[in-house]
């Protein structure tokens, strides 16, 4: 058991109780902060997300977070639109975001029979061998919810389609990503959360 | 209640994609459903997971969605106050707002049923579905469970026809709910209603179908599911 703990970044959203949860079915407590010693002192971060970019980008700019988090040496992990604040920015409020990842988020353009969110369990295809997707087979099901998506780049290590290809999972050095959701995404999720703890 | 968390793990262990917790007799009752029971439910899911029942106000989905459900559905609470769903969408995001309709075959179209958990208080609410589906997706709904009461509890297979008609004019999620009574059944709607995913309880509650046997039949009649 390592002694530092696990922090979640309070960015304010309404329900990090789902992830709460995941990461104690792991054996690990979550600590849901803002406090920058805390951040500085955890065992690995946690960026979750919720809501909308502009807003979010507003209350992590508000708490000091944008100029913290991009300079964290530990394993931190974006979730959701968590990981579309770690790159340089987003259309969704063309807002400018914490630019650890190069890269813009874009929306998705609806279709009949694919609306906007893209809401519900969806394939992923790892790209490259990385220790987040240690054991997870290629097409295993994930569950996204989400309007806006990153492209595919030299930083993408796992990709799932909705219209076009964009990219699922991400890292550049210590910063991870995943657009969906790990905490819902079944056994497939809890083995991704379990790698991120363990295997940084 | 005591055996609904042995219910939700092992739902969650056949390989269920979504939980929903529906409390039917709290709107009927005036009552919002019971909060320990979600913080429970939830701490034992890791599929995504859906509550609803007596939710009136963002006030009351917030509380719930703070003691970990990722959905909150509405019913009843919605056809009284409409406005309720865009104050939840503005809130907390469409992809978090689900609304749940009960309707019945009638006069050759299709009515809008409310209060539908307590048989005392349930009836026809005036409004019709095709043109309720349309205002709640106006107003920001991010998914939409048709439950079609002709069908429901009788086990003869879910109401392809409404379903299909409800589907050409739904651009959010569909959901199918009311009358599976079989695994062909399951096969049927997701092929000719083309929805997003089909509801079932009390087939599952009893184990007349085992949801893991279930999802390999669907894979073998070439239905795309989550294994």
């Amino acid at each position: 058991m390592s002694a530092a703990p696990v922090v979640i970044i309070d960015g304010g959203g309404a329900n990090v109780a789902s992830l709460s949860f995941a990461l104690e079915r792991l054996g690990r407590t979550a600590v849901l902060t803002t406090d920058h010693d805390r951040i500085r002192q955890a065992s690995h971060v946690i960026l979750p997300g919720v809501g909308a970019a502009g807003a979010a980008m507003a209350r992590l700019a508000g708490a000091g977070l944008d100029r913290l988090i991009p300079t964290l040496t530990q394993p931190v992990l974006g979730i959701c639109l968590g990981m579309q604040l770690l790159y340089e920015a987003s259309e969704e409020d063309d807002v400018h975001c914490l630019g650890v990842i190069p890269g813009v988020a874009r929306r998705f353009t609806p279709a009949p029979d694919r609306p906007v969110p893209h809401m519900g369990w969806n394939r992923i295809q790892p790209l490259a061998a990385a220790d987040l997707l240690a054991g997870i087979a290629p097409g295993s099901h994930c569950y996204f919810v989400h309007s806006y998506a990153l492209p595919v780049t030299a930083a993408t290590i796992a990709t799932a389609s909705y219209g076009r290809a964009f990219a699922a999972v991400a890292q550049e050095r210590n910063f991870l990503a995943t657009q969906f959701h790990p905490e819902r995404s079944g056994r497939t999720g809890a083995a991704i959360l379990a790698n991120f703890l363990n295997r940084y | 209640m005591g055996d609904i968390l042995e219910l939700a793990r092992r739902y969650r262990d056949q390989g269920a994609d979504e939980l929903v917790f529906y409390d039917i007799t709290a709107s009927p009752e005036g009552r919002t459903v019971d909060r320990s029971w979600i913080h429970r439910v939830a701490a034992v899911l890791d599929i995504p997971f859906c509550v609803a029942g007596g939710i009136r106000s963002v006030a009351d989905a917030e509380a719930i969605l703070h003691h970990g459900a990722d959905k909150i559905s509405v019913n009843t609470p919605a056809l009284a106050n409409p406005a309720l769903i865009g104050e939840l969408a503005r809130r907390f995001g469409s992809q978090c707002v689900v609304v749940g309709i009960d309707s019945q075959a009638q006069d050759g179209g299709y009515r809008v049923h409310q209060n539908t958990g307590d048989p005392a208080r349930s009836g026809e609410s005036g409004r019709d579905t095709i043109a309720w589906v349309r205002e709640v997706q106006e107003r920001g709904a991010g998914e939409i469970v048709l439950n079609c009461m002709n069908q429901d509890g009788v086990r003869r297979g879910y109401d392809i026809g409404q379903l299909r008609l409800v589907r050409g004019i739904c651009n959010v999620p569909l959901i199918a709910s009311g009358g599976a009574g079989a695994a062909e059944h399951f096969a049927s709607v997701f092929r000719e209603a083309r929805v997003d995913g089909a509801l079932a309880a009390s087939v599952f509650h009893t184990g007349t179908i085992d949801i893991g046997e279930l999802k390999r039949y669907l894979q073998g009649q070439a239905v795309e599911v989550r294994s």
